[in-house]
């Protein structure tokens, strides 16, 4: 129960997710600025992600690869917009190409983290921003647990012709 | 090209890029009412009824929307199911998220455990 609320706006393609927890916000900060910590969460446990650069500070870009479970390694990156310890992150979230260059085929999605303690207890707020709804798909396809990610594995076995075709 | 599963079904493409403007959002939420033809929609934008017209056709296209002729008129009507798709992927974006923060959770409960915090 360390979800509070979530708040979705479909027509404006936005999600904003509360969540609480028991510690301090330095600790919670730790989640987002350790990579080794943030390997731990970010991907689900089908898709573990690995960090291979990573500083917070505005304008540099964090890279990051996951790991599927049959070896396939889809990678992504962080713009990072702001940073302001341990209080607010805001980067943009994309995907990167084989050789980790950003993709700017593949849409990206902005993500503002707030952290606020309050009562030893610290309360987080993730505000996702996507510029489309094929931007949300593909994220989505990207981090969903294995039962999902089959789903829209064999959608798009079904449809890969037509999809590399259309994809600008 | 990084894995097959990222590259959107065609049909999602064009109905998500065609949400991605904010005219267009709103002749989607205007039209679920079924009163307004493209002369009564153009009527609530500062653009030209071939700005508004294009931006129906593209709705149209995208399967957002179609024109259903009622009486002597075609008004524009919405596709809901379209809409829903929307919000099926913010429940599925919902749903990741979640999982997330059940991971921070362990993590952090875990650490604590530790004697020296």
């Amino acid at each position: 129960m360390t979800v509070t609320a979530v708040r979705k706006d479909p027509d404006n393609l936005r999600m904003t997710l509360d969540a609480e927890f028991d510690a301090p916000a330095e600790r919670v900060w730790r989640l987002w600025a350790d990579p080794r910590q943030l390997e731990r969460w970010w991907g689900p446990p089908t898709y573990p992600a690995t960090f291979t650069k990573h500083d917070l500070v505005p304008g540099s870009r964090v890279e990051y690869h996951m790991t599927g479970p049959e070896g396939d390694q889809p990678r992504g990156f962080w713009d990072i917009v702001e940073v302001d310890p341990p209080r607010a992150l805001v980067f943009r979230d994309g995907f990167a190409r084989d050789d980790g260059t950003p993709n700017t085929d593949m849409p990206s999605n902005e993500v503002r983290v707030t952290i606020a303690e309050s009562g030893g207890r610290t309360r987080m707020s993730i505000e996702n921003i996507f510029t489309s709804t094929a931007a949300m798909e593909q994220v989505i396809a990207m981090g969903m647990e294995e039962g999902l990610t089959q789903a829209v594995g064999q959608i798009d076995a079904i449809l890969a012709e037509d999809a590399v075709e259309t994809k600008t | 090209m990084v894995v097959p599963m990222q590259v959107a079904p065609p049909d999602f493409d064009r109905m998500f890029g065609a949400l991605a403007d904010a005219t267009r959002r709103d002749i989607v939420r205007r039209a679920i009412d079924e009163t307004e033809g493209v002369a009564e929609l153009a009527g609530h934008y500062p653009m030209s009824f071939a700005a508004v017209q294009k931006h129906v056709a593209i709705l149209e296209r995208a399967g957002l929307v179609t024109k259903v002729r009622v009486g002597r008129r075609k008004v524009v009507r919405t596709n809901l199911e379209g809409l829903r798709t929307a919000r099926r992927l913010l429940d599925e974006y919902e749903e990741l998220w979640r999982g997330r923060i059940d991971r921070m959770t362990a993590l952090i409960a875990e650490i604590e455990k530790e004697p020296d915090r």
